[in-house]
């Protein structure tokens, strides 16, 4: 499989053209619109938040941010950094609520401490891995992200990394990093082994207690697939419960349920029950 | 930009990191714009202790706005005090979609006028061109179009 941070550092990669394509095709907003959501359900805010989201590229996740309703705990306010001037363009065109910053995450993260209540960073990651230059190296890149990314998040609060590591050693390298930053880290995988395989790796700051959502806490980096392993026992568990995203199509089904069991009138289930709603452009 | 972000974004430049002068950054030239959005009294109440009110107010001397109150507003000056008449009669009636209706949620619907203000200078006053400025190393982030260029030189990161 081609990568395409093989071939051109991000902001040359990501030009007019590419930015454009890639915020247009429908295949890419589903499967980014799907780990926002995912991610999420894995920063569980309870309430309207101040989120940064890393990498955000053309605000395809903070779209979602900034519609999530109120009984999802949103709507969400956000930043967003992104080292492609051309995908800031196309946010702006599309015109995102969220605050936009051209900069480099391998540059650090320029906010005070305990600014944000969560993070969240989806495909971008991977990008931190390359250097461009005889004068940085990888690691360096990814210690000055995760140091400034744990500084600016408030305690307790959590970070979400979506990310496609190029290998088991580039995904231990990365987790490894933001566990010296002080994080609390779990990687969890879903679909693994599969060809739509993703990698969240689940951070915490201090207090934030992240056992139930992913295993391997306090330094150790541990995977495992809780879908799989819930479908395994067979039943739902308390844990899957818990992490069942609200307004999910899954959640409004149980909720259908609930309320027909009272004997309230529901909407019949169509086809469009629990959509996403569409990215408008 | 959002004069909300501005009060928690800082110089990018390692060495400012720890000086206090590094922040709050310093708008120049700068050239603003009011753009409206919906108040979520919710996110007000969660964000409002984050504040740093003397950077709000600094900010807001240098740009021209209008003075803001010495002391911090706090969470309570959010809602609407419960006793105000006419409240009862405005509640809503028969919304399918009713979170609970506890005391504090019912008064977070009504945002007072500390909210509706609030609201205005934080999250609907931008600075959509124009320069910030670091107090302690001097280095101007550009901003154009509501975008901050926050990317440094190698030299200087
Ligand atoms: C695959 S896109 C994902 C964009 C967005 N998160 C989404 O899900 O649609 C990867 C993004 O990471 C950005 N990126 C790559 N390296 C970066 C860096 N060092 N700092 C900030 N952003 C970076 C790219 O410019 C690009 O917009
Ligand atoms: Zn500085």
């Amino acid at each position: 499989m081609s990568r395409p941070e093989d071939h051109l550092p991000p902001d040359l990669y990501y030009n007019d053209t590419e930015a454009h394509k890639y915020t247009t095709s429908s295949r890419i907003q589903h499967i980014q619109t799907l780990m926002t959501h995912r991610a999420l359900s894995l920063l569980a805010l309870p309430s309207p938040s101040l989120i940064l989201d890393i990498g955000c590229g053309s605000g395809l996740s903070g779209t979602l941010l900034s519609s999530l309703p109120a009984s999802s705990g949103g709507p969400h306010q956000w930043i967003g950094l992104d080292i492609s001037s051309s995908m800031l363009g196309v946010a702006l065109e599309r015109d995102v609520e969220g605050d936009l910053f051209l900069g480099d995450a391998g540059q650090g993260i320029p906010f005070r401490p305990g600014t944000f209540d969560g993070a969240l960073s989806i495909s971008a990651v991977q990008w931190l891995c390359n250097v461009e230059s005889s004068e940085e190296s990888a690691a360096g890149r990814l210690a000055r992200f995760f140091a400034g990314l744990f500084a600016c998040l408030r305690r307790g609060g959590r970070a979400v990394c979506q990310f496609y590591p190029r290998d088991r050693g580039q995904r231990e390298m990365v987790a490894g990093a933001a566990v010296r930053a002080g994080f609390g880290a779990g990687l969890l995988i879903d679909d693994e082994g599969t060809k739509s395989e993703k990698t969240y790796l689940v951070l915490s700051v201090g207090g934030g207690d992240i056992t139930g959502v992913v295993s391997g806490l306090e330094g150790e980096v541990e995977v495992e697939d809780q879908r799989r392993r819930a479908k395994e026992r067979g039943k739902m568990s308390g844990r899957e419960k818990a992490e069942m995203v609200k307004g999910s199509k899954a959640w409004i089904m149980r909720k259908k349920q609930q309320m027909e069991r009272k004997g309230k009138v529901v909407k019949p289930t169509s086809k469009y029950t629990g959509r996403k709603r569409r990215i408008q452009f | 930009m959002k004069l909300l972000t501005l009060n928690f974004v800082t110089c990018a430049r390692k060495s400012c990191k720890t000086l206090p002068a590094a922040f709050p950054l310093h708008p120049r030239d700068a050239e603003l714009e009011i753009v409206e959005m919906e108040l979520n009294p919710k996110f007000l109440v969660n964000i409002l202790p984050r504040v740093e009110w003397q950077a709000l107010r600094t900010v807001c001397q240098e740009l021209g706005l209008p003075t803001l109150p010495d002391i911090m507003p706090v969470q309570q000056d959010l809602l609407q005090p419960p006793s105000l008449p006419g409240r009862e009669s405005e509640s809503q009636e028969g919304e399918a979609e009713g979170e609970g209706g506890s005391e504090e949620e019912d008064a977070l619907q009504k945002p007072s006028q500390t909210a509706q203000d609030l609201h205005r200078v934080l999250l609907e006053t931008t600075i959509a061109n124009g320069k910030l400025v670091c107090g302690a190393c001097g280095h101007e982030y550009a901003v154009k179009e509501g975008i901050a260029n926050f990317l440094l030189p190698s030299h200087m990161v």
